[in-house]
């Protein structure tokens, strides 16, 4: 068996490069059981030796307080990979060094990658390394992972350690008398009754419970309530004490004795300072401009509109080989395949399916690329800085911002790149409120609607309108999300506790790894969802055909037209090619087939599974103004809100209405008599708030990590949605609009 | 001495963290990133929105809102 590698480290310390570096190309994302923080491995290999390699997520301790020190610390524990590697960023020595003697305390086999010795070389800082590793009592290994310096070195020095046969003994530093004695107490009485010692050290065991570790101590009420309890107690009294002599508490006294032990290995002359250092660095410099009042928000915007244009407008190109592509095979199904129903699943269930799935690729890549670009260069914490005041108000973060942009802040983006951007967003109820409102926004697939109707009813006022709607949807979604956040989804916001970390070049190799693997895992993982959803939709818009008597009354009308016409007009019909002009006669000829068919369409429609849920469902919309076509329009937007636009074509016997010309439906609807500009003002909302398509539905239970939470956004936005176009309808009317 | 919550400090002043009023989860990430009693930190400034605050302590930039460093409490230099 190959022998396992866990790189632990703090975020920003080079973990990724590292990982990078050693596992190249040969690497997979998936997620952490149950959990959606996610699990990069790879594969070593040099001459000697092959190791999997696993990427822990990226952290400063390993308490039990964030989902990623959870996973860690399981993952250290109950898989007992050979070695650690404890990634250090050498130019911030200290703090990093607190995870290290977490992970010694914990009894597992460290190698440490002192990684940035270039960063630190700079900064005028040199490390002795040797005596670094004696006082550690583990190997120290030099290095600049970005470069691939030091590799060899460091997977030498961890398959040395693997190797070791004797355990090494258990770092033990002293917390203070009072702490020391409760901790000998209490290891005492852990031993005496092998109480969650086969899975931790005992050691360990007592530091979390008196840390009040909540894993820990769930855990050992599970194995043995008495011994648990008796823990407890020594802990309560431990506690009182200090709070009554020191005004402290334990976790805090155990934190600063772990600075302090690390204090005395650097003053040990491990690090020396050739400059004073509190000097300026570029970085330094760089934040004077860029966090300006004045100039900051302005680079801000700048850079957000930037990376919006980069992301929808640069991707332009790529969305349009994969459409022209798809329509290419749409058009070689359509002429090779036999008539029927099977032509009409694999063109309007299977090629439109997949087509959605991965029509949405080039768009992902060029957002994943982009965020990535601004997460590793560390300007996104820059934003997330500046804008947090704000968005706290709604009880978000300031890293919201960047998925609210993507997915339509400015109008035109798109809810599925915009809900996995939430992905920046460390904390959860943050990220979760954040994930259910950024389908709020308006993308691009909802812009044909709108302009539909603006176009129809309010031609007068276009630009104003559309200002008008982004308006909107912004106050909707920072409003709903207060709502969240103060009622299903409450809690404290977690501490902004976040470090700004240095600007950096990102490499190109690391970006791309980044944009491809987490493009490939929204391919894995929406595909198969989205395909069969999409079959589903097909057949409720298809199912059950027209009886048989319908059918046979629209062929003898198409006989009727054809009979009524002379012979040499209707040959000419038949053989016309792409290109040749039709006499006037056979011209008007064909517009009467056409309409034929397209009265078909409506009626099949209509009969189908979904116009005979508009039709049923005209009882309840009626209050908002929505007759049955609207609300199979509304269906079938839910497979993607284009299908809006053509739906309601096909519902008014126009045939299929391509999105981008929809002048003549929106004459139609302008000369219907169920509509006037109060419908049409109260679609609009509806269209803005109601449920997500279900690609976003999908992305959304992916990366909540529960089906609950994508069904909760469907019904939820749905309800919503409904109650605004009510309001709206119903006062608009009693007003007399 | 000079102690004051970290929140009234200005821009590039310095000091020495004397006490941590937080306990529990902001507790233990304030001190998980090294803000522990007797750690000098500097104001690098604050967010346009004045904001929250950014500070420089064992030679990196940590960023803090104010009703955060309001449990903070700082001998200032």
């Amino acid at each position: 068996m190959t022998a396992t590698i866990a790189l632990a480290g703090n975020p920003n310390a080079g973990k990724t490069s590292l990982f990078n570096v050693l596992t190249g190309a040969r690497q997979h994302v998936g997620n952490y059981p149950g959990v959606t923080v996610e699990k990069k491995e790879g594969i070593y290999i040099d001459q000697e030796r092959k190791f999997r390699i696993v990427d822990l997520p990226g952290t400063y301790s390993l308490t039990a307080y964030s989902m990623e020190e959870v996973v860690a610390r399981d993952y250290l524990v109950n898989e007992e990979p050979a070695v650690v590697i404890d990634i250090l960023d050498a130019s911030n020595l200290e703090r990093n060094l607190y995870l290290t003697v977490q992970l010694l305390e914990l009894g597992v086999r460290v190698c440490v990658a002192l990684n940035m010795m270039d960063v630190a070389k700079n900064r005028g800082i040199s490390i002795n390394v040797d005596k670094l590793s004696m006082l550690l009592g583990a190997p120290v290994i030099p290095m600049v992972a970005r470069s691939g310096i030091g590799k060899k070195e460091v997977m030498v020095a961890s398959g040395e350690v693997a190797d070791l046969s004797a355990v090494r003994p258990k770092l033990e530093i002293t917390y203070g008398e009072d702490i020391d004695q409760a901790l000998a107490e209490l290891t005492d009485l852990i031993k005496e009754h092998r109480f969650l010692t086969d899975t931790y050290p005992a050691l360990w065991i007592a530091l979390k419970y008196i840390e009040e570790d909540k894993q820990i101590k769930d855990l050992g009420k599970g194995a043995d309530p008495e011994v648990s309890a008796r823990l407890e107690k020594i802990v309560d009294r431990l506690s009182r004490h200090l709070q009554k002599t020191l005004n402290t508490y334990p976790e805090a006294l155990i934190a600063d004795h772990r600075y302090g032990y690390i204090k005395s290995i650097i003053r040990q002359g491990v690090v020396t300072y050739h400059h004073k250092q509190d000097r300026l660095y570029i970085s330094d410099k760089i934040d004077k401009v860029v966090t300006n009042r004045f100039a900051g928000p302005m680079i801000a915007a700048a850079t957000i509109f930037g990376l919006y244009q980069f992301v929808f407008v640069y991707s332009e190109v790529p969305v349009g080989w994969f459409e022209g592509f798809f329509g290419w095979i749409g058009g070689f199904a359509e002429t090779h395949l036999p008539e029927g129903l099977l032509k009409s699943l694999i063109i309007s269930g299977i090629i439109d399916g997949v087509g959605g799935v991965l029509g949405f690729v080039p768009l992902l890549m060029f957002m994943f690329f982009g965020i990535s670009l601004l997460e590793d260069s560390g300007y996104l914490a820059r934003v997330a800085f500046m804008l947090d005041r704000v968005f706290r108000i709604f009880g978000l973060h300031g890293s919201s911002v960047m998925a609210f942009i993507v997915s339509g802040g400015i109008a035109g983006g798109c809810a599925v790149p915009g809900v996995m951007a939430t992905r920046t967003l460390k904390s959860k109820r943050e990220r979760l409120a954040t994930l259910l409102t950024v389908p709020f926004m308006n993308c691009g697939a909802k812009l044909p609607v709108f302009a539909l109707l603006v176009a129809a009813f309010f031609s007068e006022n276009q630009a104003v309108f559309m200002f008008f709607i982004t308006l909107a949807a912004w106050v909707g979604a920072l409003l709903v999300a207060k709502l969240f956040r103060s009622t299903i989804i409450r809690g404290a916001s977690a501490p902004f506790v976040m470090e700004l970390p240095p600007y950096r070049v990102p490499t190109f190799r690391g970006l791309v790894i980044h944009t491809w693997e987490r493009t490939w895992q929204y391919i894995r993982k929406a595909g198969t969802v989205v395909l069969s959803i999409s079959i589903l939709l097909w057949a409720m818009m298809t199912f059950p055909g027209l009886p048989k008597s319908e059918e046979h009354g629209f062929d003898n009308a198409r006989k009727k037209i054809l009979a009524a016409t002379p012979l040499n007009t209707a040959s000419g019909l038949d053989s016309q090619k792409m290109g040749d002009d039709l006499s006037p006669q056979a011209e008007s000829v064909r517009k009467a087939l056409l309409r034929v068919d397209a009265q078909e369409a409506e009626a099949a429609l209509k009969h189908s599974v979904a116009g005979r849920m508009g039709i049923a469902l005209e009882k309840v919309s009626h209050w908002a103004g929505f007759d049955w076509r609207t609300n199979i329009a509304l269906v079938g937007g839910f497979a993607a809100k284009e299908i809006v636009v053509a739906t309601m074509g096909t519902a008014y016997s126009l045939g299929e209405v391509d999105p981008e010309e929809t002048m003549g439906l929106s004459k139609k609807l302008a000369n219907s008599p169920n509509w006037r500009p109060l419908v049409a003002l109260s679609l609009i909302f509806f269209v803005m708030f109601y449920t997500p398509c279900f690609v976003a539905v999908v992305c959304i239970s992916r990366e909540a990590g529960s089906w609950k939470w994508g069904a909760f956004s469907m019904i939820f936005n749905t309800l919503l949605a409904f109650m605004l176009a009510v309001l709206i309808f119903q006062i608009g009317s009693a007003l007399g609009f | 001495m000079n102690v004051r919550k970290m929140r009234q400090m200005l821009k590039n002043q310095s000091g020495t963290i004397s006490a941590i009023r937080a306990n529990g989860e902001l507790g233990r990430r304030i001190r998980d990133m090294g803000l522990v009693p007797g750690a000098s930190i500097t104001i690098r400034g604050h967010a346009p929105l004045k904001d929250p605050v950014a500070l420089r302590v064992m030679g990196f930039t940590l960023t803090l809102r104010n009703s955060e460093a309001d449990l903070i409490d700082v001998e200032v230099k």
